[in-house]
């Protein structure tokens, strides 16, 4: 009986109607593109609604939002970040900076496609975009979770040793902690 | 045998009962914030959500035994110290053991989810961690003093230390602590906001500041596990104040399930009404640094709680 198929999927269900409604997202806020998330939480868009809050620190947060371009020297700390998390944990990419480098996409020091270093879920595109576009990102998410199509953290496990190689292109002086999450 | 299997019953209706209540309240209380602000916000239920999401994380990291136990220490305070509290006054599908605490061990006992806490944010070695630890200590030593001086002002006046004493004599007599000595209601009132940790008092989680403080390196079950323990304490410190001033909840010669229904009512009506005075105070204010909160409390709080004192005393 529990370890039935069906009584797994019942429980599958509730897990991740729970995930879907309680996204307690980690704001890297890298670029220009923070500044549209305090609109987006507050009054006017309210995505509180949604059950979309801010989350302190790495370990509490289920959402890394990654808001426009990253710099060489901040990737470290995003991967850094990224591997705090505890999963599932899903990762959004927020403005053209992420996909393909936007405006930057010949800078010396930024970084051109953000799934080359970690996994990500979701990308919402713009220059910037708006908290319209925002919310219907963390929705998209959403439904994502509800499938149960969104683990990427243990993506991230499985191909881990591709994702370090890349990583190691760009951070030359790695000296990072090995984390046992 | 039947007291014993009773009793058990009741503890386990109690702690589900104080569960309930405080995360129902906490999600109340979001989405009134979110009125306030002139925001939809979410549904009163969202406190749920947060917690089974967080129960249902895959990984979850500790940081050595001590920040392994923390939430455990929490959440077994919390039910100890509602066990000891009267939930409705003398009935018998509440019986617990509220006879048999009293006021300075309930003082001692309240203190100890935080020093769980405490060790437990150590260990993690995070320096928000130790800062908010710093801060939420100074803030009990601040609150505590003005908290004591009314306890003591109703234990002088009525020469008992007993929760349940307390309750029945506010019952017989029909006034309540609130009336019969204001100033000692006042000074703990005063001292709840500090208890609540809402604004302008929330120094020890300081979001955009501590990074949530001492629970920073904490996540997934351990952080579920927090929050279900602090909406036990909000459901406590509440009743505990009911009880002690505001007349208490139920009555003690009918246990009947009407009865039983309206008394929990009265308690819901109370308890609600009590906790949205440190909620309106904090949507009106920004933050205190820690030595301004200290302050605070050794200012006026104290002194009515001194006058509390005194009232009791030549009353």
């Amino acid at each position: 009986m529990i370890n039935d198929k069906d009584s797994q999927k019942i429980v599958d269900f509730i897990k991740n109607f729970a995930r879907k409604q309680s996204l307690f997202v980690m704001a890297y806020g890298t670029g220009c593109g923070a500044i549209e998330i305090p609109s987006t939480m507050t009054s006017r868009y309210d995505a509180e609604r949604f059950g979309i809050r801010g989350a302190a620190t790495p370990r509490q947060a289920d959402v890394l939002l990654i808001t426009g371009y990253l710099a060489t020297k901040t990737l470290k700390r995003v991967i850094r970040v990224y591997e705090q998390m505890q999963e599932p944990k899903y990762v959004i990419g927020f403005g053209s900076c992420t996909i393909n480098g936007g405006m930057y996409f010949d800078s010396y020091n930024t970084i051109n496609a953000l799934e080359q270093y970690i996994p990500v879920d979701v990308y919402i595109n713009g220059c910037m975009p708006r908290p319209e576009s925002v919310i219907s990102g963390f929705i998209k998410l959403q439904e994502l979770i509800k499938q149960g199509k969104a683990d990427n953290g243990k993506k991230y496990l499985e191909n881990l040793e591709w994702y370090r190689t890349n990583q190691k292109k760009i951070i030359k002086n790695w000296k990072m902690p090995d984390y046992n999450w | 045998m039947e007291d014993l299997a009773l009793k058990i019953f009741g503890a386990i209706l109690t702690t589900i009962l104080g569960f309930t209540v405080g995360m129902t309240y906490g999600g109340i209380v979001r989405k009134l914030t979110a009125r306030v602000q002139n925001r939809y916000g979410p549904p009163f239920y969202q406190n749920f959500l947060d917690l089974l999401k967080l129960q249902s994380k895959n990984s979850n990291i500790a940081h050595g035994f001590m920040g392994h136990m923390a939430p455990v220490w929490i959440i077994i305070a919390a039910v100890t110290v509602l066990m000891f509290i009267p939930i409705l006054n003398g009935n018998l599908w509440f019986p617990n053991m509220s006879f048999h605490g009293d006021l300075i061990f309930l003082l001692y006992m309240m203190v100890f989810g935080s020093l769980g806490m405490a060790l437990g944010a150590g260990q993690s070695g995070n320096p928000n961690s130790a800062i908010g630890v710093s801060r939420g200590l100074s803030q009990m030593v601040g609150y505590e003093i003005p908290f004591v001086l009314s306890l003591v002002a109703l234990m002088i006046q009525y020469e008992t230390t007993s929760v349940q004493e307390l309750t029945q004599i506010q019952h017989e007599t029909g006034i309540w602590n609130i009336f019969s000595n204001p100033f000692a209601f006042l000074a703990a009132l005063f001292a709840s906001l500090g208890m609540f940790r809402y604004a302008p008092f929330d120094i020890v989680g300081a979001p955009a500041e501590l990074a949530s403080g001492p629970v920073s390196e904490f996540g997934g079950k351990y952080l579920g596990t927090m929050m279900s323990g602090g909406a036990i304490f909000a459901f406590i410190k509440l009743t505990l104040y009911v009880h002690l001033f505001l007349g208490g909840a139920g009555n003690p010669d009918n246990s009947g399930i009407i009865a039983t229904l309206l008394g929990l009512g009265v308690l819901l009506i109370k308890t609600f009404t009590l906790y949205m005075v440190p909620v309106f105070y904090g949507w009106i204010n920004p933050r205190y640094r820690t030595e301004q909160a200290i302050r605070y409390f050794w200012g006026w709080p104290t002194a009515l709680g001194i006058i509390g004192v005194i009232w009791a005393v030549y009353s």
